[in-house]
């Protein structure tokens, strides 16, 4: 399945929700936000809700700013 | 003393709020932060490097739980792309608070004061606990506070500019009029330009560059956390009143 994650097309056999996604990029779900095709995801969902071909994916984190 | 300043329900211990930008490394971060004493913490969010994974994290030297951390909206120019960030932050799973910057110009980083208030007004509406990164106007800072802004935050001067409290007098007139907490943010450039801005009665100072650009930025760390003790307690010390000409410290009387 071809995604796009972070601006950077990922290809995967083994994603198919949140988590795998986030589990197959070694990425702690706690530290994260992620929002799939410009839409939020709750923390909550992640186990659940499923990636399709072609989702756009953003996934953020805190970094050092003023 | 009890001088601890509360926004909505949440207690802030330190005056001196500090940003985690422009270090040179995590570990001078950290150092600097822990001889600032400051409890608020300012993070940017940003995308996760996921070709480069280092198994780094801001966090992992910045304890969520020992400090809070303040998401900012750096990077903004508009509403929509401020409320985004703003949503992800929450959604990052921390708190509601959110420092806002809707920015209107690259050279200056000058708040877009039209967007700013837009954003305001939706996020304050949202549940947000809003620190609108603001100018030192004071009818921007009444617009903010009716919008629902919890706090405002003037700049003293352009971010990173180390000009110090460019219009003391206009802070003065935000401070009469707003209820809200002022806490000055931007342009802090060394130790007496944030005591001034807690002498004018501000209730707390933003700085990042002011020390993360410093020659050793843990020393002007330190410098700050003592420069904002001392102006806020000169602040409620109730200073001399400024005069024209002398009136003797020494008496007359016993003269020879």
């Amino acid at each position: 399945m071809k995604l796009i994650v972070n601006g950077e097309l990922f290809e995967t056999s083994k994603s198919e929700t949140i988590l795998d996604l986030l589990n197959a990029l070694g990425i702690e779900p706690g530290r994260v936000a992620v929002e799939v095709n410009l839409t939020i995801v709750k923390k909550a969902d992640y186990a659940t809700f499923r990636l399709h071909e072609g989702d756009g994916i953003e996934v953020v984190n805190f970094v050092g700013g003023g | 003393m009890n001088d601890i300043l509360i926004i909505k329900g949440i207690e802030f211990k330190s005056r001196l709020w500090v940003g985690t930008g422009k270090y040179k490394d995590f570990d001078e971060t950290k150092k600097a932060i822990e001889a600032s004493g400051a409890d608020v913490v300012t993070v940017a969010v940003r995308r996760v490097n996921i070709i480069d994974r280092k198994s780094e994290n801001l966090l992992d030297y910045i304890d969520p739980k020992k400090y809070k951390i303040l998401p900012n909206t750096a990077g903004c120019y508009n509403v929509e792309d401020a409320l985004r960030y703003s949503r992800l932050a929450r959604e990052a799973g921390i708190s509601d608070l959110i420092k806002l910057e809707v920015i209107g110009d690259e050279k200056t980083l000058f708040p877009d004061t039209i967007g700013l208030l837009k954003a305001t007004e939706i996020l304050a509406k949202e549940g947000f606990i809003v620190l609108p990164y603001s100018n030192d106007d004071p009818i921007m800072a009444k617009r903010l506070e009716d919008a629902g802004a919890a706090a405002v935050m003037p700049l003293g001067a352009p971010i990173g500019s180390g000009l110090g409290i460019r219009n003391p007098y206009n802070i003065k007139i935000i401070l009469e009029t707003v209820k809200l907490p002022v806490i000055v943010d931007a342009g802090v450039g060394t130790a007496s330009d944030a005591t001034i801005a807690m002498e004018l009665g501000c209730d707390a100072v933003l700085i990042n560059t002011g020390i993360a650009g410093a020659k050793d930025p843990i020393a002007m760390a330190e410098a700050m956390k003592h420069a904002v003790i001392a102006g806020r307690l000169a602040c409620k010390a109730g200073r001399i009143p400024r005069k024209l000409y002398a009136t003797a410290s020494s008496p007359f009387d016993g003269m020879l």
